[in-house]
């Protein structure tokens, strides 16, 4: 398995709004290409969320990894 | 010797807080605020004022009068915190000390961040632009109106919603709706952050004919071409733009170093301190915490600071922590209204849209002056 650090990691868990998508861009904003940025939420929405956004913006969806009570999501800005 | 706490920002939340500590500790502190204007704005009332709705006397009100009278009020700006040293150095010249420091600083609009949009677009997030707004609706002749979101997080989140519903009704007012088109482009794939309202405010926009743009968020405004393009890599023309713009924390927080990259103040999610510093607190829209940056959270946080100040002066244990609770109003036009609640450990909730949380919405906006900064609605 292929680990990837991260340039920043923005723990969202238990936040239902603006929610961990919303922190996400925020920090897709404001970073650079190549940037990797792991995101944990508990929300079941950022499962469908965020993979869409990231499909939608042309970034890379490294990795999604459940964890006990969370899912640590690790996008590359690509763009 | 009384303890002295000192409290940054007049807004909703330094405000109660302020008065909180004040009335729970009586003589054994000395609470100071430090506000540069020491005149309280009402914010949620921007939107009524751009759309005619308000004007703008009926949204200010002298701190001084909504604070308790044993709290001191300085009319200055604090450009420099040293937490080290406990130390606050003001623009006036000179510093205060403080034994315990509430950081209730607020969000600052930074319009410079995307390119065009102070030539090309407007705002209700300021009173200033919210009467410039007004006076740009008052003769527009109609066309295509776009709402946008140029930064995360941003203040009051059901805002750009709101407008739109409330546009809508106030061209059909003006004999002008069939002439234009309205669209609201949100920085998600729904109409709102939060799904279970999206589901309930959707088919209303479709109802009345707005229509929904998903994923976009603003990248930068061309005025000439009077188009506005997203980070997606998409682009929307627009004869009237009006944008959500980028919000930071205060500038006093960035220079002190005690914020993250965007001077936003980490703090612990359930007792609201500074992650580094125990002896300052933070409230509302100055947090780092991902939820609603609005009047709401100040409002339930501020206690929270209150009880927890008081609790370390005291040497016990504060009664209070932070549940996460919020509570926001949305307006959905045509005297109909709905609320989102929630907090860390239950999701949100929006009843239907009635006449009812309209009128519930109206009264909050008038009793506010005599409830909320005292500290007399939970």
């Amino acid at each position: 398995m292929i680990t990837v650090q991260p340039s920043k990691t923005i723990d969202a868990r238990g936040m239902a709004c603006p929610g961990p998508l919303m922190a996400l861009i925020g920090a897709i904003r404001q970073g650079q290409v190549g940037d990797v940025i792991e995101v944990w939420s508990s929300d079941q929405g950022s499962k469908t969320d965020i993979r869409a956004w990231v499909t939608k913006a042309k970034h890379e969806l490294v990795s999604v990894t459940d964890e006990t009570g969370y899912t640590r999501f690790t996008v590359r800005k690509a763009r | 010797m009384p303890s002295q706490v000192i409290v940054l920002g007049g807004g909703v939340g330094g405000t109660i807080a302020a008065n909180l500590v004040s009335k729970e500790l009586g003589p054994e502190a000395k609470v100071t605020l430090i506000d540069p204007v020491g005149m309280h704005l009402y914010q949620p009332g921007f939107l009524y004022v751009a759309l005619g709705q308000a004007n703008g006397r009926w949204l200010a009100q002298d701190e001084r009068r909504l604070l308790r009278d044993e709290v001191d009020l300085m009319i200055d700006r604090a450009v420099r915190i040293d937490p080290e040293n406990r130390s606050i150095a003001l623009a006036r010249g000179g510093t205060i000390g403080y034994d315990y420091l509430v950081l209730a600083t607020g969000a600052r609009l930074a319009r410079e961040e995307i390119p065009g949009l102070v030539e090309g677009a407007h705002d209700f997030y300021s009173l200033e632009g919210a009467i410039r707004l007004r006076e740009v609706l008052r003769t527009f002749p109609g066309g295509k109106i776009v709402m946008g979101v140029a930064g995360i997080p941003y203040k009051c989140p059901p805002a750009p919603v709101e407008f739109v519903f409330m546009l809508e009704e106030f061209l059909r007012k003006r004999g002008i709706r069939e002439k234009s088109a309205i669209t609201l482009a949100s920085p998600l794939n729904r109409a709102f952050t939060i799904e279970a309202t999206s589901k309930l405010v959707q088919p209303i926009l479709e109802a009345r004919g707005i229509e929904l743009g998903t994923f976009f968020n603003v990248e930068a405004v061309m005025p000439d071409k009077k188009v506005v393009t997203s980070i997606e890599g998409e682009e929307l023309p627009y004869d009237l733009l009006v944008l959500v713009p980028p919000h930071r924390g205060a500038q006093v927080i960035e220079d002190s170093g005690l914020g993250d990259e965007r001077g936003w103040v980490p703090v612990s999610r359930a007792t609201l301190q500074h992650e580094k510093f125990n002896t300052i607190f933070a409230i509302g829209d100055a947090t780092n915490l991902p939820i609603s940056k609005s009047g709401s959270t100040a409002h339930f946080e501020a206690p929270v600071v209150a009880s927890q100040i008081a609790a370390r002066i005291r040497g016990t244990t504060a009664k209070e922590n932070y549940g996460g609770r919020v509570m926001c109003f949305l307006e959905t036009g045509h005297h109909q209204a709905t609320t989102i609640r929630f907090d860390y450990q239950h999701p949100p909730v929006s009843p239907q849209p009635s006449l009812q949380w309209h009128v519930a919405k109206w009264a909050f906006n008038r009793l506010y002056w005599q409830t909320v900064p005292q500290g007399r609605v939970a």
